[in-house]
């Protein structure tokens, strides 16, 4: 018999193996049971259902990570209201039975969140129905969440993070759903955990089959594969757990290609706390601090001291290496409270980075203030975001120019360090030798979307926002060949250099320095050591 | 004393609005006062029971938006001022966006 492909979305890469394992998610809740003739008894078993199902949310908190632990909270949190259960226990005490009560009180909740105009209430509304189910199972006397095995292939219509967690992922498992999606909650936790996930399968998997091969790298599923499929598929899975021992080994190397160039791979850093458990020298530097986040972690505007002294505290993690720092990049899909500009149309095309902090400088002055004083510590560089014209740059220039000797005045130490800008704008890309500029970083992701007219918000449009767009690769070509002839420095932070299709055209272009996710630094060395840029 | 009334507002900074992690907070934080608390989004009403997550999410408060606390009984005003504090200090959460990954660039 010939092996069945089935196409699907990867939302958390890897490949596994195993025997099909359906969940089998509406027959617990479409069950049925004979209510108790008493009241009381019936008002017992709903009472019992429900703390044994707190209790067992309670158990799996203790494995979550802070993600999955919020949801699980919520749960617990609903079904210890007792706004919410007062009204199914007074049901119960007039003679409704404990599954109907329950039932009718969670659907009238589950379609009030349904309703929502706001993306994130609506979403909860999977985590109602999970509560909902979890609870009639027990009712109905099924116990499966417990019962699902380790090293199976789960197959289902989609997965609740509770069921997730309840399974014991140490044993090579994967999952396939025909709903879901990448961005959901158990997408997230799937790939935390490293577990191989498809979502969207575009077919369905026979009830009886049995093995299934799982490639949640390309997005496929091989069902009732021959011997031919597995011995194929076995091979990947050996290459690729031989490729996690190589990329171990690359970590702490600089990134060279097989042909001997050397390539500078720094990493893009969000939050202090990142830096704590990482060791330098896996890095050529940080290519990328995301100001915004450090001003998202305060209520207010962070001072200048604070801003100071964290952007010192990475120069010195740092250790010499350099450090660019991006200003505050506010805006777009990045708002912050009493900055940005509330109920713009079409805010990637609005008042986002180096625009808003030229329309508000007040609190930019304070950013530039406190980089000024951090460039006298260490090998500091900072750089403008969202530039689409050279007055913008001067701009900037002129106001850091200004807090420095101001500074000095005032009898601080400070200097103007080197002031590149970010490459994202197509203005920008397709012009580069209008600006005046000491450093170029491209910014693939913001370019990709503004050079494709597809907005990386919208999924609907996802397929479009390719970097691979012969478009997007030449714009890079042709500022990398600029800033060449130019003799200025160019790096690329996004999700591009971090993509393997992406990376050797990347350099092919002449690109010689990239900056990624922490995450992402020992995959990129590693793929960086297997390019031949002289084939 | 135990009929003290006191009443109290905040602004949500939360970025997210009022979701499931705040709203767990809240009720959290109103439960272990021993009086009456109630929570609104207009000065007016309607007022709910702080202490109940269904309520408090119903609300589906979005960033920007007031809440306004009332509550009666002994050690109100100690309950209404931790209640303020911590809408104001944003649940003591850190950075509400960007945690997952290396999205932005």
């Amino acid at each position: 018999m010939a092996s069945l492909v089935i196409h699907g979305r990867p939302a958390s890469a890897g490949l596994a193996a195993g025997p099909q394992m359906r969940l089998a998610a509406s027959d617990a809740v479409s069950g049925s049971r004979t209510p108790h003739a008493d009241s009381d008894k019936e008002l017992a078993d709903l009472r019992a259902a429900i703390e044994a199902v707190t209790s067992r949310l309670r158990s799996l908190t203790a494995r979550a990570d802070p993600h999955g632990a919020e949801i699980i909270g919520f749960q617990i949190a609903l079904a210890e209201d007792e706004e919410l259960c007062e009204p199914i226990f007074a049901a119960i005490r007039q003679g409704v039975a404990a599954d109907e009560a329950w039932r009718g009180a969670m659907d009238d909740e589950i379609e009030t969140y349904e309703g929502s105009q706001n993306d994130y209430f609506r979403a909860r509304a999977s985590d109602l129905k999970d509560l909902r189910d979890q609870v009639l199972a027990y009712l109905f006397g099924v116990t499966a969440p417990e019962a699902l095995p380790s090293g199976a292939v789960i197959v289902g219509k989609d997965l609740s993070p509770s069921r997730f967690l309840s399974v014991d992922w140490t044993r090579g498992s994967a999952i396939v759903l025909t709903e879901g999606s990448a961005t959901s909650h158990v997408a997230m936790l799937a790939r935390a955990r490293g577990v191989p996930m498809i979502v969207g399968l575009q077919g369905s998997i026979p009830v009886d089959a049995k093995d299934i091969l799982v490639d949640a790298v390309d997005g496929k599923v091989i069902v009732a594969p021959t011997d031919a499929d597995r011995q194929k598929f076995h091979r990947r899975m050996e290459c690729d757990a031989a490729e996690r021992v190589a990329i171990e080994r690359s970590a702490h190397r600089p990134a060279v290609t097989r042909d001997g160039v050397s390539v500078a791979v720094s990493i893009n850093v969000a939050g202090l706390a990142e830096l704590d458990k990482l060791n330098p020298d896996v890095c050529d530097g940080v290519g990328l601090v995301r100001t915004e986040l450090l001003f998202a972690d305060e209520c207010a505007q962070p001072t200048e001291n604070s801003q100071y002294s964290a952007y010192c505290r990475i120069l010195n993690w740092a250790a010499g290496r350099p450090v660019v720092v991006r200003t505050l990049d506010a805006g777009g899909d990045k708002p912050i409270e009493g900055l940005t500009i509330d109920g713009e149309r079409n805010p990637f095309l609005g008042v986002r980075g180096v625009r808003l902090s030229l329309a508000r400088p007040a609190p930019f002055r304070v950013q530039l203030r406190a980089l000024a004083r951090a460039a006298v510590h260490g090998n500091l560089k900072v750089m403008v975001p969202m530039v689409t014209v050279p007055a913008e740059m001067e701009a900037v220039r002129s106001l850091f120019h200004e807090e420095v000797q101001s500074l000095k005045q005032a009898g601080v130490e400070a200097t103007v360090p080197p002031l590149g800008m970010m490459i994202e704008v197509p203005a920008a890309a397709i012009a580069p030798d209008a600006f005046k500029a000491d450093f170029f970083s491209i910014g693939s992701n913001d370019l990709t979307q503004y050079v494709t007219a597809a907005g990386r918000d919208n999924e609907a449009v996802s397929a479009l926002a390719d970097s691979l767009n012969p478009a997007v690769l030449r714009l890079i070509a042709s500022v990398v060949r600029y800033a060449e002839s130019a003799g200025i420095g160019t790096s690329l932070c996004g999700d591009a250099a971090a993509d393997p299709d992406m990376l050797p055209r990347l350099l092919a272009c002449g690109l010689r320095s990239v900056s990624v996710g922490i995450a992402s630094v020992a995959r990129v060395k590693a793929a960086i050591a297997k390019i031949d840029l002289s084939a | 004393m135990s009929h003290a009334v006191a009443i109290g507002s905040a602004r949500l900074i939360n970025e997210t609005g009022l979701h499931a992690r705040p709203s767990v907070k809240l009720t959290q934080l109103a439960k272990s006062f021993h009086g009456h608390i109630e929570l609104a989004i207009s000065p007016d009403g309607p007022w709910i029971n702080a202490k109940s997550p269904v309520k408090v999410m119903s609300f589906q408060a979005e960033t920007g938006m007031s809440l306004y606390f009332r509550a009666t009984g002994e050690g109100a005003s100690d309950a209404i001022a931790a209640m303020v504090a911590l809408v104001e200090r944003n649940f003591g959460e850190g950075n509400p966006r960007g945690a997952d990954g290396d999205s932005h660039g």
